[in-house]
């Protein structure tokens, strides 16, 4: 049925960290990889030797630059280059899903995560014109939808060691910059790192209100200020100029020898 | 939004296919027997034409039975269930009005209902979608139903009805696409509420994640010339609304009414491409495409 749940138990979804992801797309090949061979239909790539290669993937990363506006104190700000990946937000109000003809997107009342029914799907494309974000993509060789399913294979998956009941993504991130976690919980991890480093919806105006949250990038370099010459130099100075305490005696001590 | 050929023709033709049946069924014109077979075939050739060249887009055809059931939340399956009530309806008022001579008229009030229902549900498919701004529109039911009566009228032959509706959608059409150029810049998503940034500054993208195309580019960031728009829009108020009118002036003729709807045939499907090519899809801002 693809009119959506009134609530749903958890809220499963990933907190993405601008911050710190360095855009180095391992998240993009251990998404490929994991699911590729694992539920649903493979994801194919085409002409994948040829100039006009192209293939089917849930998660992507983007790079943008950004270029802070000049003021009287920084008249030529540096511009921050940020990477961006970008997998489905498993949007509370997913419009994917109740434009689906068939029933063959859902999302699941347990944990909120948003899915599709291969068998069920006629290929029709209408829930990927109606995702803002790109999170999904009909697959050329298979001619069903396909998209991020939050690794719902891996998360519950008793096969595996608990260390890696985690999204592939999550697991792989060498920057630790994807995490995992149910955002109906105000205890869990996700919710709090949300909170303390201001996590944002992306398109809030779309109305989708994603599950996922992004972290925004921490305030970069200020070379550009012209008083400062050495950026590290605030940090090199010394912390405790007189040692105190047990190493403040042990100093003494050893003077007086 | 890519113009796939299937879709163009499938809202075409099924469009004016419907508008007819529209009008059949309240007996506008007043037809039985061999004459009534013609105006029925037409229709249903145009109507059902249409909707096979939509399952030409389709990844998987054969399970199309499925995208009935899910009308309750769905245009795409409201447009199904409702395309089929009207052809069958209007399948069982013809066969009588063909076959047995009986009119049943309150049958062919229903069936004109739900094919007027039909059009309303195809363009709410497109109306629905707050990512394609220029379409986010009640303008946009009024568009294609408008278009489709007019259409129909003029293959109905209704002299009168069609001149009172081909200058209404000729009005609608124009509104909307002095609306639809400014829909997207009024619709508040841009590249900083995509991205989240620009609360830190200008974003541009830098490196697309990439190298190929893909499918999100190949559907959604086709984007055509403004010179070349302004051209087509040209030609499909030319050809669709304004010489159809001009020709329902001159004494009416088999020939000419062939010509008036041949004419309003190729206007709206370039009325048609522009609606699809024209709809910027808000994911091409995560391209830096818009
Ligand atoms: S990100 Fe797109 S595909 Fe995922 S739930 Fe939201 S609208 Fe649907
Ligand atoms: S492509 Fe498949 S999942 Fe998407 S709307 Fe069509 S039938 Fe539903
Ligand atoms: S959660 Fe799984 S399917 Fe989703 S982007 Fe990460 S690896 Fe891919």
């Amino acid at each position: 049925m693809t009119t959506l749940p009134e609530t749903t138990n958890r809220k499963l979804g990933l907190v993405i960290d601008l911050d710190t992801c360095v855009g180095c797309h391992a998240c993009v090949i251990s998404c490929k990889g994991w699911n590729t061979e694992n539920y649903g239909a493979p994801l194919s790539d085409q002409n994948a030797y040829d100039g006009a290669a192209s293939g089917t993937f849930l998660n992507r990363v983007h790079s943008y630059e950004v270029q802070p506006l000049a003021t009287s104190e920084m008249p030529h700000p540096a511009a921050q280059l940020i990477h961006f990946p970008k997998s489905c937000l498993h949007c509370e109000d997913a419009p994917c899903v109740t434009v689906c003809p068939t029933g063959a997107s859902y999302k699941r009342v347990e944990d909120g995560i948003v899915l599709v029914n291969e068998t069920d799907c006629i290929g029709c494309g209408l829930c990927a014109w109606a995702c803002p974000y790109g999170a999904r993509e009909l697959d050329a060789a298979e001619g069903v939808m396909k998209k991020c399913t939050l690794c719902v294979d891996r998360i519950y998956n008793e096969n595996l060691p608990e260390v890696d009941r985690v999204p592939a993504c999550v697991r792989t991130c060498p920057a630790g910059a994807r995490h995992f976690g149910d955002f109906a919980d105000p205890e869990s991890n996700v919710s709090k790192l949300s909170a303390e480093r201001g996590g944002m919806s992306l398109m809030p105006e779309q109305e989708t209100k994603p599950v996922n949250r992004y972290l925004p990038p921490r305030p970069k370099d200020q070379m550009d200020q012209p008083e400062q010459i050495d950026i590290l130099a605030p940090f090199l100075e010394p912390i405790v100029e007189e040692p105190k305490g047990f190493l403040g005696w042990l100093d003494k001590a050893l003077e007086k020898i | 939004m890519h113009p796939a050929p299937s879709v163009i023709v499938f809202t075409t033709l099924s469009g004016l296919g419907f508008g007819l049946l529209f009008w059949l069924g309240f007996g506008l014109p007043d037809v039985s027997g061999w004459v009534a077979f013609v105006f029925f075939a037409i229709a249903f050739g145009l109507a059902v034409g249409g909707l096979l060249a939509s399952t030409f887009h389709l990844g998987h055809p054969e399970r199309a039975i499925k995208a009935f059931s899910q009308w309750r939340s769905s245009w795409l399956s409201r447009e199904g269930v409702a395309a089929v009530g009207a052809l069958v309806t209007m399948g069982i008022y013809a066969a009588a009005l063909i076959f047995l001579d009986v009119k049943l008229a309150p049958l062919g009030w229903i069936g004109a209902l739900l094919s007027l229902a039909t059009v309303y549900a195809t363009s709410m498919i497109y109306a629905q979608l707050k990512t394609v701004p220029r379409w986010k529109t009640s303008l946009t039911p009024a568009l294609l139903v408008s278009i489709s009566l007019a259409g129909g009228a003029l293959l109905a032959g209704q002299v009168t009805f069609a001149m009172i509706l081909l200058p209404i959608a000729a009005v609608i059409q124009v509104i909307w696409w002095v609306r639809g150029d400014g829909a997207l810049s009024e619709s508040g998503t841009d590249m900083a509420s995509a991205t989240g940034l620009g609360n830190i500054g200008q974003v541009r993208a830098f490196e697309p994640p990439h190298t190929g195309t893909n499918y999100l580019l190949r559907e959604f960031a086709f984007q055509v010339g403004r010179k070349h728009s302004m051209k087509l829009r040209a030609i499909a108020l030319g050809l669709g609304f304004i010489l159809p009118l001009l020709l329902l002036f001159v004494p009416f003729g088999h020939v000419l009414a062939f010509l008036a709807i041949l004419l309003h045939l190729i206007g709206i499907a370039a009325s048609r491409w522009l609606f699809f090519a024209e709809a910027e899809h808000v994911v091409g801002l995560y391209y830096g495409k818009r």
